[in-house]
C-alpha cells in the first residue's frame, strides 16, 4: 500500500517490518525522526523490539555490539558528528563480524555548524569494514533497509544505509509499504552461528596472535569480495518478491551516450531529468548512478568505460588534499584497464547546496567538451 | 508537472500543509506529489519555505523550486510582497491567506491569478489557534485543493485526519469551509 512518507519514516517503517529486536540510538539532526518514530511505535506497541536509550552514539554502537553478539537483529541511526563519535565502535562491529544495520543520514561535518547534506561523514568511514549503500528515493530507503538486514546476516558484516539529509530525510513522497507477511518471507528470524550461548561458552574478540589476526582480516576481505555476488542474489530475490529491482551501478541511457555523468544519492535522481533535457536538446547524454560504495563495484563500472567517452563524477563530498571521494575510487577502479576514458571530478553541493537540473546539464556539457586539466576537480555551484 | 512554493512562518504548520497536500494528491489517485520542506534553523515566527511537485509521472527532480507555477501564502504579512511572486511564472496562481479581494491584490501586483481565502477568520471560527497565532494550514489546504484542482476534498479530509494531532473535526471543517469559499468564488467568476 502506498503511503506518503518522509525518508526518515521510511527507514523506521522498514525497521519495524524487519521485526528488529534491539534499537539503540541517540538523536541528531537530520536523523532524529527515525528514532522518534521508532520510540512512538514502541510506545504504541506497534514495534515489539527493545528500544535502548543511550547517552551518546559511541554507546549506541557499543550497546549493539553486545546485543548483536547474542544473535538478535539490531539497528541504529545517526548523522555527521554522531557518526564521527561512533567511529571507533564501527571498526569493532565489523571486526567482530556483527550484522548490525545503520541508517546514516548524510550531513556535513563542522566546523562551522552545519545541518545540511554532504557525504563526507559516511565516506570518511570507508575503511571500517562496513558495507555502504547510497539511496536516491524514499522507496529505496525502505527497500535498502530491508535488503541490508538480509545482506548483513548472510555475510556477518555490518551495513550502512546512507541517504541525503533533508533532501530525502525530510521530503514526503509516496512509498509502497510492503505487507508484513511478504517481509517475513524475505527476512526470517536471524540464525547467527556465532551467537553467545550460555550452554556453550566461548570467548569473543580476545587477543589473537598476529598470524591469527592476519588470517581473520584476510577472511573478512574475502567475504567483502564475495559480497558482490551475495548482494546481487539478495537483490534478485527482493525483486521477485517485491517487484522492485536494484543493482550496484544503475545506468540510464548510457549505451549510446557521448559522455556520462556519474552520480550518487538524491542528485542521481535529478540527473535523470538532466539527461532527458539534454537528449531533447540533441545531446547524447547518459548517467551512471553508483548505489553501492563498499564493496566498491569496480567491475560493474569498468563495463561502462570506453576510451574517448568522458566520465564526469559529481561528488557532494571532499577529501581535503585529494579530490572527491567517488571520483578517486572510480579512477582507481579504471586504472587496471589498458585503455581508459578521461575521468573528470566535480565538487558540488557541499553542505546542502542545491544540485539542480541546470547545474548537472552544465557539468555534463563541460565534460563532453573535455577539460584542459583533467587532474584538478572543478568546483561548481548553482548560485541561486 | 505542477510546481508549488509555500511561504509561511515557523509555527503556522507550513510543512504539514505541504505534507497534507502530498497525501491528498496520492489518495485522489491523480498522480503523485513530493513535499519538500526547506529547513533552516527552525524557530517560531521565522519565515519558512516549503515546496511541492505534482505530476502524473514519477517525480525524479529533487532540487528546490526556483520558477513555481503556483505560490501558497500562509502568512498574511507576506500577502502581496515582492518575495512571494519572485520567480513565479507569468499568470501563475497565488493562493493567499488574505481578507483582500482578488481584484485588490491584482491591482497591487498584476500579472498573476490571485486566489485569496480568509484563512485566519476560518481558522479562528473553528477554534484553531489564537488571534495572534491562528493555525491556518488546514484552511489553506482546502483553498489549494479548490484553487489548483489537484485533489478532491474527500481525499484532503482523509489526509487531514491522518496528519493533525488534535482538533481533527475542527480542522476538517476549516478545510471544507475554505474549499467551499474558493470553489464558490471561482464558480461565480466563471459565469
Amino acid at each position: 500500500m502506498k503511503k506518503t512518507l518522509m525518508g526518515n519514516h521510511a527507514a523506521a517503517v522498514a525497521v519495524r517490518l524487519a521485526r528488529t529486536e534491539v534499537v539503540a540510538a541517540y538523536p541528531i539532526t537530520p536523523q532524529t525522526q527515525v528514532v522518534e518514530a521508532l520510540a512512538e511505535m514502541k510506545a504504541s506497541g506497534e514495534f515489539a523490539g527493545r528500544f535502548v536509550k543511550v547517552e551518546s552514539e559511541h554507546s549506541a554502537m557499543a550497546c549493539l555490539v553486545g546485543a548483536a553478539q547474542t544473535g538478535v537483529r539490531c539497528f541504529t541511526a545517526t548523522s555527521s558528528q554522531g557518526l564521527a563519535y561512533m567511529h571507533e565502535m564501527l571498526h569493532w562491529a565489523a571486526g567482530a563480524r556483527l550484522p548490525i544495520v545503520m541508517a546514516e543520514v548524510n550531513r556535513a561535518l563542522g566546523a562551522p555548524w552545519i545541518l545540511w547534506t554532504d557525504q563526507t561523514d559516511s565516506l570518511a568511514q570507508r575503511d571500517t569494514g562496513w558495507l555502504q549503500f547510497y539511496c536516491s528515493s524514499n522507496q529505496e530507503i525502505l527497500d535498502t533497509t530491508l535488503l541490508a538486514f538480509k545482506v548483513a546476516e548472510e555475510l556477518s558484516l555490518p551495513v550502512m544505509v546512507n541517504y541525503d539529509g533533508f533532501t530525502l530525510s525530510h521530503t514526503y513522497e509516496p512509498v509502497d509499504v510492503p505487507a508484513q507477511e511478504l517481509v517475513d518471507r524475505f527476512l526470517p528470524k536471524h540464525d547467527f552461528a556465532l551467537a553467545l550461548d550460555l550452554a556453550d561458552p566461548k570467548a569473543f574478540s580476545a587477543l589473537p596472535k598476529p598470524q591469527e589476526y592476519f588470517r581473520l582480516r584476510r577472511r573478512m576481505a574475502a567475504d567483502m569480495g564475495r559480497a558482490h555476488q551475495v548482494i546481487a542474489s539478495v537483490e534478485d530475490e527482493f525483486a521477485r518478491l517485491f517487484g522492485r529491482s536494484y543493482s550496484a551501478v544503475e545506468a540510464y541511457k548510457a549505451d549510446d551516450a557521448d559522455a556520462l555523468l556519474v552520480t550518487t544519492g538524491a542528485p542521481a535522481s535529478t540527473a535523470l531529468d538532466a539527461v532527458d533535457e539534454l537528449r531533447k536538446e540533441g545531446f547524447k547524454a547518459g548517467n551512471l548512478r553508483i548505489r553501492q560504495f563498499r564493496p566498491f563495484p569496480a567491475e560493474a563500472l569498468r563495463a561502462y568505460a570506453r576510451p574517448g567517452r568522458n566520465l564526469v563524477v559529481v561528488d557532494r563530498n571532499f577529501s581535503m588534499g585529494q579530490e572527491g571521494i567517488f571520483c578517486e575510487e572510480l579512477k582507481s577502479a579504471l586504472y587496471p584497464l589498458k585503455e581508459r576514458p578521461q575521468v573528470f571530478g566535480t565538487v558540488a553541493g557541499l553542505g546542502g547546496g542545491d544540485i539542480t537540473v541546470e547545474l548537472l546539464k552544465e557539468i555534463w556539457l563541460d565534460a563532453k567538451q573535455g577539460r584542459g586539466d583533467a587532474l584538478q576537480p572543478v568546483w561548481m555551484e548553482d548560485a541561486r | 508537472m505542477l510546481e508549488i512554493r509555500f511561504h509561511g512562518r515557523g509555527g503556522q504548520g507550513t510543512v504539514l500543509a505541504a505534507k497534507m497536500l502530498a497525501d491528498a494528491v496520492l489518495r485522489s489517485g491523480r498522480g503523485e506529489c513530493m513535499a519538500i520542506p526547506e529547513f533552516g534553523v527552525e524557530r517560531r515566527g521565522a519565515p519558512v519555505l516549503a515546496y511541492a511537485r505534482i505530476s502524473d509521472k514519477p517525480i525524479r527532480v529533487r532540487s528546490r523550486i526556483y520558477a513555481p507555477d503556483a505560490v501558497v501564502v500562509l502568512d498574511p504579512v507576506f500577502a502581496a510582497s515582492e518575495g512571494v511572486v519572485h520567480g513565479l511564472k507569468p499568470g501563475g496562481t497565488v493562493i493567499v491567506n488574505s481578507e483582500k479581494s482578488a481584484e485588490e491584490l491584482s491591482a497591487l501586483r498584476p500579472g498573476f491569478r490571485w486566489v485569496p481565502v480568509p484563512a485566519k477568520a476560518i481558522a479562528l471560527k473553528h477554534g484553531l489557534g489564537s488571534q495572534t497565532s491562528p493555525m491556518v494550514n488546514t484552511a489553506i489546504c482546502g483553498a489549494m485543493v479548490a484553487g489548483l484542482g489537484v485533489a478532491d476534498i474527500e481525499s484532503l479530509e482523509k489526509a487531514v485526519r491522518e496528519a493533525v494531532p488534535v482538533k481533527v473535526e475542527q480542522n476538517i471543517a476549516a478545510a471544507r469551509e475554505a474549499y467551499e469559499a474558493v470553489k464558490g468564488r471561482l464558480h461565480a467568476a466563471a459565469h
